[in-house]
């Protein structure tokens, strides 16, 4: 009970200093005379007031965090955030609570599945706010708490651990785990002003450039528009967006070497990132010569160019779309959300089982092969000049499985509902990956309010187990977390 | 401050956890991938697995902006190369380097120079040996004595004894040693009751039981112990179990003043012990052989000291001698969660040998000026001694009367050492600059507090 009571204490700390962003949307509405400011008013006292009660309340019993109690903080932090999150967009949107919960998760978790339409006549500070919740949750909010919380300092490791994705992250950047955090921020944070410039100088609204900038570095794909990038419909900010897809899509402490040690042979040493950019690039340009032979488009520019920025759109689950590409072929769509599930790094802020799992999974399987042929041989498996314990190996293993069931099963439950097989399958992958739009009827052109309660709900939890790496979130599940 | 410590071994383990409690930068490097992986998971630092002598590793480990490597590996060559390369490949301003054996430690004939300072750049040495010998030597001297710690040279002495009942002062106010003893200088630093400590007043009531620790000049520490508990027999005969390093050196030590005996297992060690021990009895067997203890008399032992490898066998070892009627057990201890659990009980003194090095290493990292540091009651506490720098006007130290001081709650002074003049501290004694002060601090907390007050002011330079 004491463990559970020091926890509170820490999350109130955190949902405290959640509180504190909603100045952002507060400012926008304000600088706007927007209708809205006095819901961001009310959210933020709310936020804080509640942040500052379980913190004080609970200070009595704060100690250090144990392993066991990182795993727990970070779901009720990724549960329970959304919650406060929703309710300006509630009120506002007279949306049910249902729908306001999986936008806000959709938001968080980076995912960018709508239900929302009409995204175009929402006041600005709304579409912000929609904007900042995909940026935070993409570096994450753990992070950021235990970059700048100082109470953090023991066992942020632990909840690190549990919020960050990869298998391997044992590697500290620096000797103490705030530094490490404060400067993946710092560096994401300059990433994505330089975003925002670019957005802004080529062409976007103010606006318009602040809330892409972050929904394109979370690699999240909320949009202010209805018709996504489609509405901008310039070759240019397409392109910029796909330069910064692809820079999100890289492990941020790669960007954090770069900066320290200022040489390019940092992005050639890793592995995983030149598999990332590669296998996004080859596929956008298959994708595109593929429609052209189909005379999908007159020329193979212009097919180039739609299928670039959507395949690398949806393969770094940002979701953005500038046409819509479920009116292509079920092949080529089906193609992108099936990237979208393994392309991104590790550390990265996109989402799936990442290019590295898919990777030692390639080596596990050539491993077995060979194997067969030489039976007493020893193989390791090889990554990055070291050979990876066979415990990673295992964990790999193990959650690609879990990855795998979840899909099944939800697909199934979503087709028991009433849904035909496409949409429930499309819907189940591009939330558990946190892509954003599916295909057939939550398609780019659709939104997710086709969904019945129960199936928004499901897909709500495939977004928040996708965001946590399913272990993070089911270990607080298993009885044996319960038992002392 | 940025540290690397190579080795992750007991000394190196028990630093970084009391450097990572000082918000330290602390980089650990090792071979042992596991070790590294527990030390990740219970401490705020970053590892590096890989030879810690290596100049690829030490890179990685981020020599070339640290501000001090610590080498305590197993291996003194291993520890003298990596500092030889942190001076000259990284520039790391601090080495300190645990050096066991004697020949580098061995002073050059010319200028005084040990060669561990003189080819291999170390610019301090430790030797947990030789601290913990030490340890046991001056325990043997006070046997009353839980704990004597050294400020000064030897000149003054911080001593821990127990109260009992039928000690002069025990249940008496502290204000009464004064009018009980008049020619007698010394000062009561802390008091520990029931594992608590009190900063101790005039009014302060000593009850029996309690731990007190009191500074005093050697020549006057058996007098006020006798104050505070009856006096035991002094020392003659002992009984030392386990011939290793530490048994070895203790012999060597003692047996020139007292009749040793010293048990170990290895038939080629105790050989060995026999040749280079001059008085020493050296009888083969196990520690925790009863017919061997018995007939050798363990009975009419004063001290009895375990000290093999093994803490389970230090502790039956002691636990049994005692049974027999030694008159005092003492057992080396290096996992501390059985130091509290034995001390105070049947075994009269548990040695943690990390800690005994601890207060070295300190002393050498700490900020300010500071000579000596003794890391006490694991880890919670700590005895100081701090050179005073400045004068009245730069600093909030020098120049001042003890009670002008602004002393963070928990932090007392016990004495002052003027060149080779000790004063014990009283209210109006006044520090001058370059004094020597000796403090006692309850709780660690508050050392960063300190280490500021005694740092001089800008102007000083």
């Amino acid at each position: 009970m004491r463990a559970l009571f020091s926890l509170l204490h820490v999350l109130g700390g955190v949902v405290f200093m959640f509180g504190l962003t909603l100045i952002v949307p507060m400012l926008v509405a304000w600088a706007g005379n927007e209708t809205t400011l006095h819901l961001f008013v009310k959210d933020m006292v709310l936020t804080c007031g509640a942040g500052l009660l379980l913190w004080g309340g609970f200070r009595p019993f704060r100690r250090e965090l144990r392993i066991k109690d990182g795993f727990l903080l970070v779901t009720l932090v990724w549960a329970g955030l959304p919650v406060f999150a929703m309710l300006p967009l509630m009120s506002h949107l007279d949306i049910s609570a249902t729908d306001a919960y999986f936008e806000a998760v959709s938001g968080l978790t980076a995912t960018g599945a709508t239900v929302l339409t009409g995204l175009d006549t929402l006041p600005a500070s709304i579409n912000i706010w929609r904007g900042e919740l995909q940026w935070f949750g993409g570096m994450g909010v753990i992070v950021l708490a235990v970059a700048i919380l100082p109470m953090l300092g023991i066992g942020g490791r632990q909840l690190y651990k549990a919020e960050t994705p990869g298998p391997m992250k044992d590697s500290k950047l620096t000797p103490r785990i705030a530094q490490t955090a404060k400067g993946l921020w710092l560096i994401y944070a300059v990433l994505t002003l330089a975003c925002f410039a670019a957005y802004w100088v080529a062409g976007m609204s103010w606006q318009d450039a602040l809330m892409h900038a972050f929904t394109t570095m979370g690699l999240a794909g909320f949009s202010s528009h209805d018709a996504s990038f489609g509405y901008f419909n310039s070759p240019l900010l397409e392109f910029i967006a796909v330069m910064f897809m692809l820079v999100a899509g890289i492990n941020f402490a790669t960007h954090f070497r770069f900066v320290r040690e200022r040489t390019f042979g940092i992005y050639n040493h890793d592995g995983e990132a030149k598999a990332f950019v590669f296998t996004v690039l080859f596929s956008g340009v298959l994708i595109g010569l593929y429609l052209w032979a189909l005379d999908h488009y007159p020329d193979v520019l212009t097919s180039l160019r739609y299928a670039v920025f959507n395949t690398v759109s949806v393969a770094t689950t940002t979701g953005y779309a500038s046409t819509d590409f479920g009116l292509w072929p079920f092949f080529a769509g089906f193609w992108m959300l099936l990237l979208g599930t393994f392309s991104t790094s590790s550390g990265s802020t996109g989402g799936g089982i990442k290019m590295i799992r898919a990777r030692l999974l390639t080596l596990q399987l050539y491993r077995e092969l060979k194997r067969l042929l030489h039976p007493s041989a020893q193989i390791p498996v090889r990554y990055a000049g070291a050979s990876v314990p066979n415990q990673v190996i295992f964990a790999v293993l193990a959650f690609f499985f879990v990855f795998v069931m979840t899909a099944i099963v939800m697909t199934l439950a979503m087709m028991a509902t009433g849904l035909e097989p496409v949409t429930a399958l499309t819907a189940v992958i591009a939330t558990l990956s946190n892509i954003g739009p599916g295909l057939g009827a939550v398609g780019p052109s659709t939104t997710f309010a086709v969904l019945n309660d129960f199936q928004t709900s499901l897909c709500t939890l495939a977004m928040i187990l996708g965001r946590l790496e399913m272990f993070t979130f089911l270990v607080v599940l298993t009885p044996a977390f319960w038992r002392s | 401050m940025k540290i690397i410590i190579l080795g992750a071994g007991q000394v190196g383990g028990t630093l970084a956890a009391s450097l990572v409690a000082e918000n330290n930068d602390l980089t650990i490097v090792d071979m042992d991938r596991q070790r590294l992986a527990e030390l990740q998971d219970r401490f705020d630092l970053r590892t590096v697995q890989g030879h810690a002598a290596h100049p690829t590793v030490l890179q990685k480990a981020g020599a070339a902006d640290a501000d001090m490597v610590v080498a305590v590996t197993q291996s003194d060559e291993t520890n003298l190369v990596a500092c030889k390369l942190c001076a000259s490949e990284f520039n790391v301003p601090t080495r300190v380097a645990r050096v066991r054996s004697q020949d580098y430690l061995a002073q050059d004939e010319e200028d005084g120079e040990t060669l561990a300072r003189k080819h291999f750049a170390v610019d301090h040495t430790i030797s947990p040996e030789q601290e913990i010998t030490h340890y046991l030597r001056r325990l043997v001297e006070y046997p009353e004595a839980l704990q004597v710690l050294d400020f000064a040279e030897g000149r003054v002495r911080l001593v821990a004894v127990r109260a009992y009942h039928g000690g002069p002062l025990v249940g008496h106010e502290l204000q009464v040693i004064r009018k009980h003893m008049p020619d007698l200088d010394c000062r009561v630093a802390a008091i520990f009751r029931k594992n608590r400590g009190i900063v101790p007043e005039g009014h302060t009531v000593i009850e029996p039981g309690d731990e007190v620790f009191f500074l005093a000049k050697k020549e006057d520490i058996p007098n006020v112990m006798r104050e505070l508990r009856r006096l035991d027999r002094p020392v003659k005969r002992i009984m030392i179990a386990g011939g290793g390093n530490i048994g070895k050196r203790l012999a060597m030590t003692l047996e020139k003043n007292y009749e040793v005996k010293l048990i170990d297992h290895n038939k080629q060690r105790c050989a060995q012990l026999g040749a280079e021990l001059n008085r020493t009895l050296v009888l083969m067997g196990e520690v925790t052989d009863e017919e061997l203890l018995d007939q050798e008399s363990v009975q009419d032992m004063d001290v009895f000291c375990a000290l093999t490898n093994d803490d389970e066998d230090n502790i039956m070892a002691a636990l049994l001698a005692k049974r027999m009627g030694a008159h005092r057990v003492m057992a080396l201890i290096n996992r501390s969660s059985y130091v509290d659990l034995v001390q105070g009980g049947e075994i009269d003194i548990a040695i943690s040998p990390a800690q005994a090095t601890l207060g070295p290493l300190l002393s050498k990292i700490r900020r300010g000026d500071m000579a000596v540091v003794h890391s006490l009651r694991r880890g919670a506490a700590e005895a100081l001694e701090v050179v005073v720098h400045g004068d009245a006007k730069n600093s909030k130290v020098a120049g001042h009367r003890i009670e002008e001081i602004n002393l963070p709650e928990g932090a007392t002074i016990g004495a002052i050492i003027r060149g080779e003049e000790v004063i014990i501290a009283h209210h109006d004694t006044l520090i001058q600059s370059e004094d020597h002060v000796i403090l006692f601090v309850l709780n660690k907390r508050i050392i960063p507090k300190v280490e500021k007050l005694f740092q001089a002011g800008l102007s000083f330079f």
